[in-house]
């Protein structure tokens, strides 16, 4: 299956500005263009949840920016809405997938560029658009959308009668949408492409590191899940702006309007967004997988534990990921049968989740921990993926999901596997790749101040959300003020939004660092982790091409730490037998 | 190889993650066998089978929780670098074979006995008898409807609904059976008695809970279902919407009354009566 890469698409880099930094062809640019991107996402988001956590904690404090310093219900949906979709969209799908996957692929693999680098860009372009499209929902009359990341319908489908936001604001958020879907869908095009078929002389399936496989599943989840959103957000907008009904049944009567629609099914909307939806939570956390697995050797200075295990319990994840996602809807109204079925196949899922787990407390097994700061993030990630995968057992099974479903159970489970976990590999990479990006490492003891406040912070933060969701305290509530049994809660609002305000300052801790040492940080050798993928192979800043020219040949499997015999603790993919100096 | 010095011998990290983690375990147990943030009390009999259901995974998935991070925190404490050798292991594939078995099944078991309860509500009809009361989701309000004297719920006509009137649920005029319908804006139900409740809703997706009854639903626009049940306790409860509707869905709450059989009927009786009174 593999060949050796001997198109070199573009050995010169372009040379005007314009061409190098913004309109740029090159791997390198476009993953950091996709990095720096989710960064302003993550930065939004995180500021809106910082706003919900004070509006819950403390109601009457005046927040800047809203009317009369005063955060309406409506506001509040506003905020969460806009939260969700930008970090599930623009944060959790984007940068492990799209930045640090466009980045490391090629390289990792010993190809110049992407398949399709004209493609790579108009992706990254959709994007940008995409996500411009969305923020400027906020500035349209009647706001933006009210109705939540999962946008159900009626409620997104009937338009403004259904409250403010759900005019303009709603069919802005679906277009953003289909234009998402459509850069999602050529970029996976892209990633499977150049793995297919750039891979370098002696990478066999086999060989490949466990990130350029999450990537590789990744991408294949994107073709078939991105496929069906967009064709739900079309579905969408008809409804919305041809009077078409798709979602909408008939004799509908919103705010005392008899509406004209008739014919059409609220829970299509929930079955095709769930399609999507399911596979979606992999698709964000597969790259993050990868990164983990990858940085765990590493910095284990061991062989990843059950390499084959790990490949097949990946490819697993992502064949079952299509057939759990009625697992989203046990109490909606769809056949009670059927959720027994979802039922099933989604503790089913977790088996392969269970493996991953296993493996990398395996690879930790009579290893050499080095506490970077990468590596901390990497173990706190294992900690996390417990923590929210056993959550999801009770939540797979619809006598115990018909109480929690949601709840702010639900918030707390997949904040801790799917927002957290992969926010984490998202560190992890970052703290590891950037000699390798800009250079210059970033400064360690920063990135453990960082490391440890995050940690505890977000614990902090989810678990006691499991204790709210027991309580019967349902998400997306704009106040607990008409409920009684809610009342009670009120302490647990306050711990959890003092966690968070801590958390967010912490990541001062990253954003200073980050930027300060793109220019001042210590100057980076080629491969000062000491490790075995080809990224690390190649000089720093890396050449145009990735390689200069030099293609590698690759003679072994990706993480060979350690080997008997060996005078290294590591030896390169790209080092020839006969090339390895002995101990 | 700066950061590789570093970090050799320093035990700092894995012991205070080895700390971090015994307090995420100890403080997790705490607040499950404290219960201080918990559910009420179930008040049907399949809310009883649920918390059992509930009891169980908490225990299998307990243990697999304390083991996989007491685990990892002495691992990373263990095998920190203090100068050894990192041993060269690539798997074993026994292992695998037996973490992958036994956690396949008792995932698997747990389903299948997680079936059992959600069969009972949702498989099987209502006892024969049982009194049936349609419940109607509406930003931001629940109407809840009974069939009155003639056991004979009124015919529906969408045009006539208008809440100014008193006309909520739209209630077609000409249909002598609804002129005896009860509609309320909080849930009365008798106790010991099965209760078979049709939900619907009138505009968006609604949800319907109520936590001591272990019962949450959708209400669907376009969609009636039926979900049953018998109380065993008196009381009031509280029910809310749980799937977001709209700017009000936060205040989107009803009362449930649980009264005796005598108490129920005395409601019934002069519901009705003033029924008769509004129909003159
Ligand atoms: C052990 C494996 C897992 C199981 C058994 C599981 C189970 C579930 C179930 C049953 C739900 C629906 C709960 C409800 O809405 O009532 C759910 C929600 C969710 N899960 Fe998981 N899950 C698992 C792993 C994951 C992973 C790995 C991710 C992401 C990386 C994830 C992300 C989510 C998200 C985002 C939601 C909620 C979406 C929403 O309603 O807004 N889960 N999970
Ligand atoms: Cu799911
Ligand atoms: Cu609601």
């Amino acid at each position: 299956m593999s060949s050796h890469a001997t198109t070199v698409h573009h050995s010169e880099a372009p040379k005007g500005w314009l061409r190098h930094y913004i309109f740029s062809l090159d791997h390198k640019i476009i993953g950091t263009q996709y990095i720096l991107l989710g960064l302003s996402a993550v930065t939004i988001g995180m500021v809106l949840s910082v706003i919900m956590r004070i509006h819950l904690a403390w109601p009457n404090v005046h927040i800047w920016g809203f009317a009369n310093g005063v955060v309406s219900p409506e506001d509040y949906l506003r905020v969460i809405t806009m939260h969700g979709t930008l970090m599930v969209f623009f944060v959790l799908t984007t940068v492990p997938q799209s930045g640090f996957g466009n980045y490391f692929l090629p390289i990792q693999i010993g190809a110049p560029d992407m398949a399709f680098p004209t493609l790579n860009m108009l992706s990254f372009w959709l994007t940008f658009v995409s996500m411009l499209v969305l923020l400027s929902s906020a500035f349209v009359p009647g706001g933006s959308s009210i109705s939540g990341w999962t946008a159900y319908a009626p409620l997104s489908a009937v338009g403004e009668i259904a409250g403010p936001g759900q005019g303009l604001g709603q069919t802005l958020w679906a277009v953003s949408i289909a234009l998402f879907c459509g850069a999602s869908l050529m970029s996976a095009i892209n990633f499977l492409g150049t793995t297919i078929d750039l891979r370098a002389k002696g990478l066999s399936l086999m060989r490949m590191p466990l990130t350029v496989w999450g990537w590789f599943i990744t991408a294949s989840l994107a073709l078939l899940a991105f496929g069906v959103l967009l064709a739900a957000c079309i579905l969408l907008l008809l409804d919305r702006l041809a009077m078409t009904s798709f979602f909408i049944p008939a004799n509908l009567d919103v705010s005392g309007v008899l509406l004209k629609h008739a014919g059409g099914s609220p829970l299509l909307w929930q079955h095709l967004f769930w399609f999507f939806g399911h596979p979606e939570v992999y698709i964000a956390i597969l790259p993050a997988m990868g990164i983990i697995s990858h940085v765990l050797s590493t910095f284990s200075r061991k062989p990843v534990f059950g390499y084959k295990a790990m490949v097949y319990s990946l490819s697993a994840i992502g064949f079952l990921s299509f057939m759990v996602w009625g697992h989203h809807m046990f109490i909606s109204g769809m056949n009670p049968y059927s959720a027994l079925t979802f039922s099933i196949l989604t503790l089913v899922i977790g088996v392969p989740s269970a493996i991953k787990t296993f493996n990398w407390l395996g690879t930790l097994w009579g290893a050499r921990i080095q506490f970077t700061a990468a590596m901390l993030f990497a173990i706190g990630f294992v900690s996390l993926f417990v923590t929210g995968g056993l959550s999801g057992i009770f939540l797979a099974q619809p006598a115990l999901d018909l109480y929690l479903h949601d709840t702010y159970y639900v918030i707390g489970h997949f904040h801790l596997i799917m927002g957290v976990a992969a926010i984490f590999a998202m560190f992890a990479a970052t703290y590891y790749w950037f000699p390798k990006m800009f250079g210059h490492m970033m400064n360690e003891t920063l990135g453990k101040i960082h490391f440890w406040m995050t940690f505890v912070g977000v614990y902090c933060i989810f678990m006691p959300m499991h204790y709210l969701g027991y309580a019967g305290d349902p998400r997306r509530y704009a106040s607990i003020e008409s409920v009684h049994y809610l009342f009670r809660l009120q302490p647990v609002y306050i711990f959890i939004s003092i966690a968070a305000f801590v958390t967010a300052a912490a990541q001062l801790f990253f954003y200073f660092n980050f930027f300060w040492s793109i220019k001042r940080g210590k100057p980076a050798e080629r491969n000062p982790w000491r490790a075995t993928t080809l990224e690390w192979q190649v000089s720093t800043p890396v050449p145009h091409d990735n390689f200069a020219g030099h293609y590698p040949t690759v003679y072994r499997g990706p993480y060979e730490y350690s080997v008997p015999g060996a005078a290294e603790d590591f030896i390169p993919q790209d080092v020839a037998p006969e090339q390895v100096a002995k101990a | 190889m700066g950061s590789r010095k570093s970090c050799a011998g320093s035990s700092a990290p894995a012991v205070l993650l080895s700390i971090v983690i015994l307090i995420l375990v100890g403080s997790t147990l705490y607040f499950h066998i404290a219960k201080t943030w918990w559910f009420p009390a179930a008040i049907t009999p399949v809310g009883s089978q649920i918390d059992q259901q509930f009891f169980v995974t908490f225990i299998a998935t307990g243990i697999v929780f304390v083991l996989a991070q007491l685990t990892l925190a002495w691992m990373v404490f263990r095998y920190r670098d203090h100068g050894q050798k990192a041993r060269f292991v690539r798997g074993n594939h026994m292992l695998e074979v037996v973490w992958t078995t036994a956690t396949l099944v008792i995932f698997v078991a747990l389903g299948v006995m997680a079936a059992h309860a959600w069969g009972e509500v949702h498989f099987g009809g209502p006892e024969p008898g049982a009194l049936q009361v349609e419940v109607t989701g509406v930003q931001f309000v629940w109407n809840f409807r009974y069939p009155g004297a003639d056991g004979k719920f009124g015919r529906i006509n969408p045009k006539d609904i208008d809440a100014s009137t008193g006309n909520p649920l739209g209630l077609d005029p000409n249909d002598p059976a609804g002129k005896d319908d009860i509609v309320t804006g909080d849930l009365y139900l008798p106790v010991g008695r099965e209760i078979e409740l049709m939900l619907r809703s009138q505009d968006v997706v609604h949800s319907f809970f109520v936590r001591e009854l272990r019962v949450k639903q959708d209400t669907v626009p376009g969609l009636v279902i039926p979900v049953h049940f018998t109380v065993t306790k008196p009381g009031d409860y509280e029910i809310t919407c749980n799937q977001l509707c709209g700017l009000g869905h936060y205040h989107m709450h009803a009362m449930l009354h649980v009264l005796s059989d005598t108490d129920f009927q005395q409601w019934e009786q002069k519901q009705e009566a003033q029924n008769a009174q509004a129909g003159q």
